[in-house]
This record gives C-alpha cells, sequence and structure tokens, in this order.
C-alpha cells in the first residue's frame, strides 16, 4: 500500500517524538524504589510511619512526576485528528 | 451465623444486583455499528478515552484478590508484603514505553493479542502458540483467585453451608451472572462497572485511613504493634522492616513482578482497548493514584494486628485463612452498613478483573488457536462468537477449581503464573524493539526458562506450613552453592536464563543459517497513531508451516 505523504511526514515526526533523550529519565522511577538501602530504617518517622513506608508511598510522586514531565516535554504538536 | 450479619449481606446483594444490572446495560453503552466482530466484543472498539481506561485499567491491575492477599501478607510477614508498592509503581515507566510500541504496531495490523503480534513479527506460528499458551495458562489460575477474594468477604458475613456445593452456591450465581453479561456486552460490561467498583473502594478505603487510625491511637502505635507482634514472633522473616536476606528477594520480586503484570494478557487488554497513544500516556501518570490506594490497603494489614483481629479458621483444620483479616477489620470496627459496602467493593472488585480475564484468556484461543489451527477463513463474527463462547468457558473453569479443588490450588497456580509469563518476555517485550532474537532460539529460552522456573518452585517448601513444594517465590541462594541465607525471586532467574539461551540460541542458529522467517512489520509501525489506516492484509507475511 502506498502510504500518503503527509501520513509519512507525520510517522516521522513522531518517531523523532519517540526517540527523545528525555526518555531516559523513566529509569529514574524504576532504579529508585529498588535500592532498599534509600527506606529500610525506621527513622525518622513521619506522622508516625516509619521511613520504610512513608518514604516508599513518597516514591509514588517520583514516578508520577516524572512520567508526567516526559509526557510533557516529549507530545507531539498535533492538529485535530 | 449469617443472621448476625444481615444488613451487611442486603447492602452487599443491593449493589451487587445494581453493578449486575449495569453489566448488561452496558452492551447499548457507546453502541458499536456491529457487534459481531472481536475488535467490538473484545477491545471495546478500541475507543475508550482518558477516564475510561483509567478506570478499566485500574480495575483491571489492582484486583480483589490484591486488595484481601496484600494486607493478609502484611498481617502475616510484614515489610515483605509491601513490595506491592515498589511494584506498581515501577511498572508505568516501563509500559509508558513499551506498550505505547505494542499499541502502535496492533493498531497498524488490527492485533487483538500478543500472541499476533508475535506470530507476525517473528512469522512464527509456534512461537505464537507458546505464548497464547502461556498466556492462557497464566490467567486461569488468576480468574479462580478472585473467587477467593469473594470467598474470603462471604464466609466473614457468615454465608457459609456444609457440603462444598451449597458454599460456594453464592459464587456460582455471581460467576454466572458474571458470565452472562460478559457474554453479551463483551469489554464494555467490565469498563461500566468499573467505575463503580472503583468509586466505592476509594471511598471506603479513605473512610478507613482517616477513621481507623484514629481510633486505634495513631499510626506511631499502629506500627509500635505490629512490631511488638512480629518481635515475640519467632519466624525469623518477619518484621515491620527487612532483614539481611530478604532484600534481594524483595526487590527483584518488585521488578520481576512488574515485568510480569504487564504481560498478563488482561493488562494488554486493557491497553489495547484505549483510543490512541495519548491516552495511554496519560494514564501512566494518573494510573498511580491506585498504588497509594494500594499502600493504604497494604497496612489495613497492621490496622488488623493493633485492633486484635484473629482470622478465620481455614479449609484445613488448625490453619487460618488469613484472607479473612480485612473483612473481619471493617466487620469489627464500623457500622454493619458500612462494612456492607466495603464487601460490596471486595465483590464487585472481583468482577471487573475477572471479566477482562476471561475476555484475554477467550480473544488468545480465538485468534491464535481456533483461527491458526481450527479454522484459517473465520470471519470477524465468527471469531466473536468463538471468543463469546469460550469466556463462558474459562469461567466455567475457574468456578470448578474453586469449587470442587483447594483454593490453596489456585494460589500456588498463580504464583506459578507469574513466573511463566515472564518466560514471554524476550518474545513481547524485547520484540517490540528488535527483531534480532531468531524465533527458533526464542522458543529455546521459553523452555529453558519454563523448566528451570518449575524446578526453582518445586523445590521451595515452608517448614512452618508443612508445604514442601510450590510454598513461595523465594528462592534459597544456598541451593545453587551460594554460602548464604540470602532469596531470589524465581522469575527472575528463570527470565534471565531465557534471556541467555535465546542469545545464545541465535548465534548459533545465525551461523547454521537456519531461515528467520519474515518479519511482518515495518519500523514505522511502532509509532503509528490514531488516524494511521490500517495496513492492508497484503502486507501480512503468508502463513508458514514450521517454524
Amino acid at each position: 500500500m502506498a502510504t500518503p505523504e503527509p501520513e509519512a511526514l507525520d510517522t516521522a515526526r513522531s518517531r523523532a517524538k519517540d526517540k527523545s533523550p528525555w526518555n531516559w529519565l523513566l529509569f529514574i522511577p524504576i532504579v529508585v524504589p529498588l535500592i532498599p538501602a534509600f527506606f529500610n530504617a525506621d527513622s525518622p518517622r513521619l506522622f508516625g510511619f516509619p521511613r520504610f513506608y512513608w518514604l516508599q508511598l513518597a516514591w509514588i510522586l517520583l514516578g508520577v512526576g516524572t512520567t508526567t514531565l516526559v509526557y510533557r516535554m516529549t507530545r507531539k504538536k498535533r492538529g485535530d485528528h | 451465623m449469617w443472621r448476625d450479619h444481615l444488613t451487611e449481606i442486603i447492602v452487599f446483594s443491593v449493589l451487587f444486583l445494581l453493578v449486575s444490572a449495569m453489566g448488561f446495560v452496558a452492551a447499548r453503552w457507546r453502541r458499536p455499528r456491529d457487534m459481531a466482530h472481536l475488535d467490538e466484543w473484545g477491545l471495546g472498539g478500541r475507543s475508550f478515552g482518558g477516564w475510561i481506561t483509567w478506570f478499566l485499567v485500574g480495575g483491571d491491575l489492582y484486583t480483589a484478590y490484591t486488595f484481601v492477599a496484600v494486607p493478609a501478607l502484611i498481617f502475616g510477614a510484614g515489610a515483605a508484603g509491601f513490595f506491592a508498592v515498589p511494584y506498581t509503581i515501577v511498572i508505568y515507566p516501563l509500559v509508558f514505553l513499551v506498550l505505547c510500541r505494542l499499541w502502535s504496531v496492533s493498531h497498524r495490523h488490527g492485533f487483538v493479542t500478543p500472541a499476533d503480534f508475535v506470530r507476525n513479527r517473528f512469522g512464527s506460528p509456534i512461537l505464537a502458540l507458546l505464548v497464547a499458551i502461556t498466556g492462557i495458562v497464566a490467567t486461569m489460575p488468576y480468574i479462580a483467585l478472585q473467587l477467593v477474594g469473594i470467598d474470603a468477604v462471604l464466609k466473614t458475613m457468615g454465608v457459609t453451608g456444609d457440603s462444598a456445593v451449597a458454599r460456594h452456591l453464592p459464587i456460582i450465581i455471581a460467576f454466572a451472572i458474571l458470565a452472562a453479561y460478559t457474554y453479551q456486552s463483551g469489554l464494555r460490561a467490565p469498563a461500566l462497572i468499573a467505575f463503580v467498583k472503583d468509586s466505592l473502594i476509594y471511598v471506603v478505603i479513605l473512610v478507613a485511613v482517616i477513621y481507623l487510625p484514629y481510633k486505634l491511637g495513631g499510626w506511631g502505635s499502629i506500627f509500635d504493634a505490629a512490631d511488638a507482634k512480629f518481635q515475640a514472633s519467632p519466624a525469623p522473616g518477619d518484621g515491620i522492616l527487612l532483614n539481611a536476606n530478604n532484600q534481594l528477594q524483595y526487590v527483584t520480586l518488585a521488578f520481576g513482578s512488574a515485568l510480569a503484570l504487564f504481560l498478563y494478557p488482561h493488562s494488554i487488554t486493557g491497553v489495547l482497548a484505549s483510543r490512541n497513544r495519548d491516552v495511554i500516556k496519560r494514564n501512566m501518570s494518573a494510573l498511580p493514584a491506585y498504588s497509594l490506594l494500594l499502600g493504604l490497603i497494604a497496612l489495613l494489614g497492621y490496622m488488623a494486628i493493633a485492633a486484635n483481629v484473629k482470622p478465620l479458621p481455614g479449609a484445613k483444620a488448625g490453619s487460618v485463612d488469613g484472607n479473612t483479616v480485612v473483612p473481619l477489620l471493617f466487620d469489627q470496627q464500623f457500622p454493619d452498613w458500612f462494612a456492607g459496602v466495603a464487601y460490596a467493593a471486595i465483590g464487585i472488585g472481583a468482577l471487573v478483573p475477572a471479566a477482562i480475564m476471561s475476555i484475554a484468556a477467550a480473544n488468545l484461543f480465538t485468534r491464535n488457536i481456533y483461527k491458526e489451527y481450527l479454522k484459517r477463513d473465520a470471519t470477524p463474527a465468527q471469531e466473536a462468537n468463538v471468543s463469546k463462547i469460550t469466556s463462558l468457558v474459562v469461567k466455567v473453569g475457574a468456578v470448578a477449581c474453586i469449587v470442587f479443588l483447594d483454593p490453596q490450588f489456585s494460589i500456588d497456580l498463580q504464583l506459578i503464573g507469574g513466573v511463566i509469563i515472564l518466560q514471554t518476555l524476550p518474545a513481547v517485550a524485547l520484540g517490540l524493539y528488535t527483531r534480532w532474537f531468531h524465533r527458533g532460539a526464542l522458543i529455546a529460552g521459553w523452555v529453558a526458562g519454563m523448566g528451570l522456573g518449575m524446578w526453582m518452585l518445586y523445590q521451595i517448601g515452608n517448614p512452618a506450613t508443612g508445604k514442601k513444594h510450590f510454598a513461595g517465590s523465594a528462592f534459597p541462594l544456598s541451593e545453587f552453592g551460594f554460602d548464604t541465607k540470602k532469596t531470589i525471586y524465581v522469575g527472575i532467574v528463570a527470565v534471565l536464563v531465557n534471556l541467555v539461551v535465546a542469545a545464545l540460541g541465535t548465534l548459533v542458529l545465525r551461523a547454521a543459517k537456519v531461515a528467520e522467517g519474515p518479519d511482518g512489520t515495518t519500523p514505522d509501525d511502532y509509532f503509528a497513531d490514531e488516524g494511521t489506516p490500517r495496513a492492508t492484509a497484503a502486507a501480512d507475511p503468508a502463513p508458514e508451516p514450521v517454524a
């Protein structure tokens, strides 16, 4: 099937966006939550939560922050589809 | 006695019936032009936007079993059970990149299952068949486990009987209703029900995590009570922190489970049903809201310790059913009507994933076994029909597992399920990035990973319960000859061996010039978005008899 010209442009542009260096940031929320040395301790406590619990819950924010940032920085500028 | 729980039972039943009615109405919701097509029945027309996807995938990944079993694990073992939190953090950045590519290539080629993709990418029906069978086998016990979630609630409400069939009658009825509306409405049913399920769960948990600590003397004393319990227990692995020996297990289990979760057919079904890549990416930022919820739910296990909850007896004499701690906590601490709402949340919570899982398993059977081997020229209408019937068969099988076998059997199988689904990682996830692997080597890697994984699981016993085999997923490294007490998650070891075999096999097969098979995809397919037309059938490779 012959691909129409505007589409070829569109996919080429989206590929460029997919290869964005911003994507490397996504390794942070994959690696950091998997290092027990950061969180495997009782003190300091926060609202009664040992560090083990509040810090791991805080990594959720790290994950949300990073994926949101990468999404915004790599978003395609799209017309009305 | 069930009479003591009458209010709970009434609230539970009313909400359950309300949701069932929604399931049937769902067929009319966003009504398709033609329901007799697998894209419509099995993927909701591939049209779901941000909100629906959020509820659907959230309701799909965070199952009723998770909500019951994770706090039970925390109640029993402490910190080790908290792995569910890093697990559900790590998964989203992974999905962000990998499943977007799968969505694009599936959008271009009309793939419905991960095995469809493998078939086309590597030109190997045998590899695709292995991926499909792995998916079906891994999903079946997962569906059965959803029943364990409902079972824990029913038990707490005193709805039990003497014979196996009487005891399970409510579950059989619930699943019959579920089967009927899934048959009629397909993926639209769980998508619509997920709204109710998740709203209920959010309300229940937010109330619980604000009210219970207030009642139990604050978070500090909840953790202290848990600490005191684990200090007093003779078991070496428990505690509110990890010890030197289970940290590696904690981390590998979290990472391995994250890799496994998005390879499960039901996760992929949820993702493929979304409208475009943007919807998926935005959801990866929004879905962690459920991880926060899961973290709080996990801590209900400690609240149960602080509240002195004693779990109900298990199926075997002398054993306890840890899954009942959360239902019991609600029964003990809250007014009956609110406990009823909480139970309904768990019960309905079981229906959403069970429906999606049965649809995913049915799609695998239809696309990769029925269409591939039984009826090559099946029309879309026939495909949809076969899928609908298969979804019924799958649910009957799941109910039979729970009624006739020890529920422990399903739990063991699900443990195995996580390990075996990981063995599709090289073909499905790496296959999205590279065509370097040889199809024959991928098959060899799958066989090696499966074999090693099963052997390792078989070796794991638990002296505390007297179980000799399949008692967990923490494999002692001393079995490999290391002088240590550390343990590691079986799945990670098995998939690493799988990768090594696949890589070496690729080098060997390529040196021997064994045919590679055609690749039916092009690099651009992996970035296609909404609005790109389907590739024509001619672009797909001709069917090949040998792998």
